[in-house]
């Protein structure tokens, strides 16, 4: 109460002191009133300012009121340098605005624990060792069966929780013509229970809603799905939805902040495991097993117990893989179980963009620190003019650390003003990034909540910031020698000594920034412009499914009917897109014996796709309509290479292992490589097949989805896309297209990060730039303006412009060298902890370090320029006549 | 700081317990009282009375209020807080127990 009413006096300080005064006039007055001399009670008082200060210290927080003053005079020295203290707040403000923006996205995405209940005991079950294509790779999907082991051995420990990757999925509330796109994530009915969740509508899954496969169809709604979906209307429950041939009921709704684990993508309907169809396949994985320890428990002893059961589940799976290569099972069987921390959830989001972000971070910090050396290059130089006003205050009285306090309470004015304006543009850039992190036909829904993370990140940043740039000037004022600063004859020297570390650290870090800017865009670049083999030009991809499966001559009279479509070019079919994300292998064998452990891609196309595709033949044909599999096949480059020396295949017979069957194939066909499945990986070895298939007995199989392939006429296929979704409907009303993208969109895709990236990189790269060359500036031009006197004086004996100009830039640029060469190396360093987010391109070329030192050479002469002219143009005789 | 004082340690006791027999003074009210109550003996300082009980003011053992004397001039009067009537106890006490050890020292050399 004391304190606080302090406090409060504090900020009516006037009027406290007029009513001490009051008082004591007052006792005065009642004195002379009881007869004493007037003079003599005065003097009893003893001297009248003093006992007021006294007064006043007990009645006020003097520490406040100091604090006032100090705010109150740092506001109108700013308001005094107009632009400069403009230039520092909107500098610093762009700086600590981006760091803020950046710490919320890796928040959001990376730091955020789930809305559940001790999420720090959430651990997500991985596999850790070498993946089919001998890479090194951690693996979080598991199969059901083994699932259902590991956790009844784990039981007395840790709760074991199924939950499915979240996909997109077609479902409908009435008719097939109204499906409509929606999250779908299978859980284990007592994940809510688990996870400490009230319903907020309704009721939750419990364990009862999970026990037999296929007999639970309900389902509970996301809060937000709810909300989009249905207008927060109570009716919703009871209401169901048909998936495929299912018929769901909705029985809850989940809490608000919940939208499940998969940090990146928010969930709109959860169903219960058992209504998965691989809930009883042992070689199908297709969840994450998260495990949430219980109170008191260690995360290791329970990877312990799960070893044995889990190795041999691993063995039994292994016996059943005849004919897959030794190496191939030794891999599989070397797998490591590891736990992995998931207070945050886990998601392929995460984990594409856990470096990115993070290089992001630093690239934004390193510009808040060439930021923050500007300021503190320009509190310096300002403290220098300043000088004489502080030995005054220290020769009539002033402590040290009042000094101080005055500076910093400058320093933290500029940088809550900046922090204010950064606040703002973080809420604008941190959504900004988020809308650009996937494709807009699918965008990434991470929950950027101002929250008090954020906004303490950012008060935090704010306070680190005013002590990097206020603390040195300030304690270098502070140490102020009144008697030889009022003589006006302190070293100047020294604060340039500092000015030019300072410009060194800036230089070095612009250099890195720049540097990392450079290899981020050349990635984008390369990455852009690696050739995929085929064409995406006005292409359409119909992703379209039958129910029930229909048989090819079916799908095929569809295609037909598109293809007399008006506006359409060419129609093919495969069994998916090209580089859509699906991915079908299996290995290769001839005469029976595996060729190598190398997993090979399949593809089904139709005569025609290759065309469509624009891929040309090497050599033999493209199949015909009665060409199947078993049968024949088309093979690409890679695969020669691997398997003939790359000599022509055609005519070669091989065998496919696939799903525990082997069928014989003639090769037909070579073309060149095609990118496949990603375009950073090394091609692999690609089979394209027929799309019928015809069973052991030579009858052909019906098919349950595939992909219209359209080139149309039009230069904007996407034109097209509701006519056909049309035409598909009409000509068969079985088929239905469930998804249309055009072919450049999956193409886009697979660079959308680096472009992220190198927009970004590019961006901060400008602003360094910028900074770096206005710090230089700075320092140029308050050195040359310190040094008028001694430049006089070499100009009136003699000195050419020339030398004048080399005199005065000489040391700036040596530091701006030393920077530049502490910068490469620091570069380099660091390149290697962003090798995985780049593409072709070798931090070690020419080029790549060339480019920054050309950019900061430019910078720094041009920076240069105007204080050099200022130096050559200085009037040795009116300089010298100054003082 | 306060000033060292003749009246250190015994200054807040007095006024305090000056206050608890007649509340609602001034401070010259209490600075007489001082006097007379001591036979004369004791004079508080007007440069250790006001900082005195602007400090206890702000301890909260004591509150003060604004009046209009008859005379047209407001002035400042003060009465003891309940945590003042507990302060002053404390005081008390201690007085007592400090008077009666230095005695014990007097009697004894």
């Amino acid at each position: 109460m004391s304190l606080w009413s302090r406090i409060f006096n504090g900020f009516r300080g006037e009027r406290l002191s007029r009513e001490i005064d009051e008082e004591f006039q007052s006792h005065l007055e009642e004195a002379v009133a009881q007869g004493r001399d007037p003079a003599e009670a005065r003097r009893a008082f003893g001297p009248a300012l003093l006992q007021l200060e006294e007064s006043r210290d007990i009645r006020l927080a003097s520490w406040l009121d100091s604090l006032r003053a100090d705010a109150v005079f740092g506001c109108r020295q700013l308001l005094k340098r107009k632009a400069t203290s403009a230039a520092a707040v909107l500098s610093l403000a762009l700086a600590i605005g981006a760091c803020t923006a950046a710490f919320s996205l890796i928040d959001a995405l990376l730091l955020r624990p789930l809305p559940v209940a001790h999420p720090e005991r959430l651990y997500v079950l991985a596999r850790e060792g070498m993946d089919h294509r001998g890479q090194f790779r951690t693996n979080e999907s598991f199969e059901y069966p083994l699932f259902r082991q590991l956790r009844a051995v784990v039981k007395d420990q840790a709760e074991m929780i199924a939950i499915s990757y979240a996909t997109r999925t077609d479902l409908t509330y009435g008719s097939d013509g109204q499906m409509e796109r929606a999250w779908r994530q299978y859980v284990s009915g007592w994940m809510f229970d688990s996870f400490g969740l009230k319903p907020a509508l309704g009721r939750l899954f419990t364990e009862d809603d999970d026990r037999t496969p296929g007999a639970h169809p309900y389902a509970v709604l996301s809060y937000d799905y709810w909300t989009n979906r249905f207008g927060r209307d109570p009716r919703a429950i009871g209401r169901t939805f048909r998936i495929g041939n299912t018929l769901y009921e909705i029985v809850g709704v989940a809490p608000a902040p919940f939208s499940g684990t998969e940090t990146g993508i928010a969930i709109d309907i959860f169903l219960p495991t058992m209504m998965h169809g691989s809930v009883t396949v042992r070689d199908d994985s297709w969840f994450r097993a998260f495990v949430k320890l219980k109170p008191g428990i260690v995360a290791e002893p329970v990877r312990q117990r799960m070893l044995g059961p889990y190795q041999q589940v691993q063995e039994e799976r292994a016996r059943g893989y005849t004919s897959v290569p030794q190496e191939q099972i030794a891999h599989f069987l070397q797998q490591k179980l590891i736990l992995e921390p998931a207070a945050s959830g886990n998601s392929e989001m995460q984990r594409q963009y856990r470096s990115a972000l993070i290089a992001l971070g630093v690239l934004v910090a390193l510009v808040l620190s060439i930021a923050c050396a500007n300021v503190a290059n320009l509190m310096t130089a300002q403290a220098a003019s300043r000088t004489r006003e502080m030995a005054l205050r220290v020769a009539i009285g002033a402590g040290r650390w009042r000094l101080v306090q005055q500076m910093l309470v400058e320093s933290a004015l500029l940088a809550f003003l900046a922090a204010a304006i950064g606040g703002l543009f973080a809420s604008w850039s941190a959504p900004f990034v988020v809308q650009r992190i996937n494709p807009p036909s699918n965008p990434a829904r991470l929950v950027l909540g101002a929250d008090y993370r954020v906004l303490g990140f950012g008060l935090a940043l704010t306070l680190v910031v005013t002590c990097l740039f206020g603390l040195a000037p300030a304690l270098r004022v502070s140490a102020v020698r009144p008697a030889s600063a009022l003589k006006g004859g302190d070293d100047p020297h020294s604060r340039r000594r500092t000015m030019h570390l300072l410009i060194a650290g800036q230089v070095a870090f612009c250099f890195v920034v720049l540097f990392v800017a450079g290899l981020f865009v050349v990635t984008f670049e390369r990455l852009s412009h690696a050739t995929t083999g085929f064409s995406s030009e006005r292409l359409l991809t119909l992703d379209t499914v039958a129910r029930p499966p229909q048989l090819e001559l079916l799908w095929d009279q569809v295609a037909e009917h598109l293809r007399a479509t008006p506006g359409v070019e060419r129609v093919a079919m495969a069994n998916y897109a090209l580089l859509s994300g699906n991915f079908g292998g299996g290995f290769i064998l001839f005469n029976g014996a595996p060729a190598n452990d190398v997993l090979a891609q399949f593809l089904e196309v139709s005569p025609g796709w290759l065309d469509t595709m624009k891929i040309p033949l090497r050599d033999g044909r493209d199949f015909r309509t009665d060409d199947t599999v078993p049968g024949v096949a088309i093979v690409n480059e890679t695969f020669a290479r691997t398997y003939f020396n790359g000599q022509d295949p055609v005519g070669k017979r091989f065998e496919r292992q696939m799903w525990g069957m082997r069928a014989h194939f003639d090769i037909v066909g070579w073309v060149p490589d095609v990118r496949f499945h990603d375009m950073r990986e090394s091609l692999a070895p690609t089979v394209f097949v027929p799309l019928s298939e015809i069973d052991l007995k030579g009858a052909p199989s019906p098919r349950g989805s595939a992909t219209f392939l359209v080139r149309t006429a039009n230069a904007n296929p996407l034109a097209m896309a509701s006519t056909l979704r049309r035409e598909v409907a009409r000509a068969q009303p079985g088929l239905r297209v469930s998804n249309i993208r055009t072919q450049r969109e999956l193409v886009d895709q697979q660079t959308i990060r680096e472009r992220l990236l190198a927009m970004l990189a590019l961006f901060f790269a400008a602003v360094a730039l910028l900074l770096a060359g206005i710090g230089l500036y700075g320092v140029l031009d308050y050195s040359v303006l310190q040094r008028r006197r001694e430049i006089g004086i070499r100009m009136a004996i003699g000195a050419s412009a020339g030398q004048i100009a080399r005199h005065v830039t000489a040391d700036t640029f040596l530091m701006a060298l030393a920077g530049a060469v502490a910068g490469l190396l620091l570069g380099v360093a660091s390149v290697r902890s962003i090798e995985t987010l780049l593409y072709q391109v070798k931090p070690t070329d020419l080029a790549m370090l060339a480019l920054p030192s050309v950019a900061i050479l430019a910078a720094a002469m041009l920076a240069a320029l105007p204080a050099v002219l200022r130096a050559v143009r200085i009037d040795p005789v009116s300089s010298l006549r100054v003082e | 700081m306060p000033k060292p004082d003749s009246l250190q340690g015994s200054l807040d006791l007095m006024v305090l317990k000056i206050l608890s027999r007649r509340p609602r003074l001034h401070g010259y009210a209490i600075m007489s009282a001082i006097k007379d109550w001591s036979g004369d003996v004791l004079r508080a300082e007007e440069g250790s009375l006001y900082p005195a009980l602007h400090r206890m003011e702000e301890a909260g053992w004591i509150r003060a209020e604004w009046i209009t004397k008859d005379t047209g001039r407001r002035a400042r009067i003060y009465e003891l807080t309940a945590s003042g009537k507990k302060q002053l106890a404390a005081e008390e006490s201690r007085w007592e127990a400090v008077t009666s050890a230095v005695n014990r020292v007097l009697r004894t050399v």
